[in-house]
């Protein structure tokens, strides 16, 4: 059988909610192992003293990445049956300017928010509130927003159709350019003044 | 006990990505966390007013056809999330109740910022479609020109204002 498993009827609905609780816990274990649950370590990537959080998720792409392009190369995974977040060009540009900004001013993102939250931090209760207060408010406020959250749509749209190269040497920059990020991280972080103190 | 040190972050980085990976083998989707709050907010709606929850056109894909709470696979997820990083800090000797801040600002503004902040995150997660999990590791792992205009947006926009709240911090 090819992968992906569930589309396959591998397993019913019901067991595919077990798979959630799963996955969900080794991201949550990874997440915490790395110190991504600390909203001090993660504004320590934004006074670029601990790049942490760039290393993590870069790297966690990269894995993702080159699997998918392996596994696909085998023959082994049906890439055209995961499911790609589709493009819509503005409204993706703007959500992330006022993302960014939210997650500089909290120190969390949401899924490390929760994480926080688990391990005893205050502040990353507040975070998830705060997140909840905004996906509430801006949901009820949708009918005046629609027009702009519909405009601009480009459907499943990759990097490889935009820049019109092969995945395989795409992934190869892609992978050139994060271990070249790496490097730069760790040089900053050895001049920096250590992570964000208490 | 005393806390352990966190993991080497290239490691837990490729932990992270087999988890994805994996996560695109067996369901054909990758992760997410915004979603999981755009349910429990679509459940909250459904259950105080159940009329405008259905009427509602952004609410109403996170309910059943009948327009009640469904079990989403996100919000399961994101259940996981929790438990997996209680077990994690545990295990660690990490689990402590603080307020995490930096020395130069209060609790009560510390935890004002953490949920201001956290407010105006959901506001650009909803009109992303999606938030640092369910766009820059899921989307840009499968190399989607919207998820990597997230992330540069994202990182560049938190790089402008990380300045103006360096109180919090520093």
């Amino acid at each position: 059988m090819i992968a992906p498993f569930f589309d396959s009827g591998a397993f019913s609905e019901t067991a595919s909610i077990g798979v959630a609780l799963v996955i969900g816990i080794a991201f949550g274990w990874f997440l915490e192992r790395s110190g991504m649950g600390s909203a001090r370590k993660l504004a320590g990537q934004f006074y670029l003293r601990d790049l942490t959080v760039f290393k993590v998720m870069f790297t966690a792409i990269i894995t993702a990445m080159l699997g998918v392009f392996w596994l696909g190369r085998f023959g082994v995974l049906d890439v055209d049956r995961i499911f790609v977040p589709e493009t819509w060009l503005v409204p993706q540009l703007v959500g992330g300017l006022v993302f960014g900004a939210g997650f500089a001013i909290s120190g969390l993102c949401p899924g490390t928010s929760c994480v926080a939250a688990a391990t005893g931090r205050i502040d990353g209760v507040s975070v998830v509130a705060g997140m909840f207060a905004g996906v509430l408010g801006t949901g009820l406020l949708y009918s005046k927003l629609q027009g702009f959250y519909l405009s601009t749509p480009r459907g499943t749209y990759t990097l490889t159709q935009l820049l019109n190269v092969s995945q395989g040497i795409l992934v190869f920059v892609i992978v050139l350019v994060a271990l070249a990020g790496f490097k730069v991280a760790d040089m900053i972080e050895s001049r920096a003044a250590g992570p964000v103190s208490q | 006990m005393s806390a352990k040190p966190y993991s080497n972050p290239y490691l837990a980085g490729v932990g992270l990505g087999l988890v994805l990976l994996s996560a695109f083998v067996i369901m054909g989707r990758g992760l997410g966390a915004s979603g999981a709050f755009a349910s429990a907010a679509a459940a909250t709606v459904a259950t105080a007013a159940p009329e405008s929850a259905s009427a509602n056109d952004y609410f109403s894909r996170y309910l059943s056809a009948s327009g009640s709470p469904r079990i989403d696979w996100l919000v399961v997820e994101l259940i996981g999330v929790m438990v997996g990083g209680f077990v994690s800090a545990w295990l660690a000797g990490r689990l402590r109740r603080e307020i995490e801040r930096g020395p130069r600002i209060s609790n009560s503004a510390r935890l004002r910022l953490a949920f201001g902040g956290g407010a105006v995150m959901g506001v650009g997660a909803v009109l992303a479609r999606g938030c640092t999990s369910g766009q820059a590791l899921t989307g840009g792992a499968l190399l989607s020109v919207g998820s990597w205009i997230f992330i540069g947006a994202a990182f560049g926009a938190a790089y402008v204002v990380a300045p103006l709240v360096r109180r919090a911090w520093i």
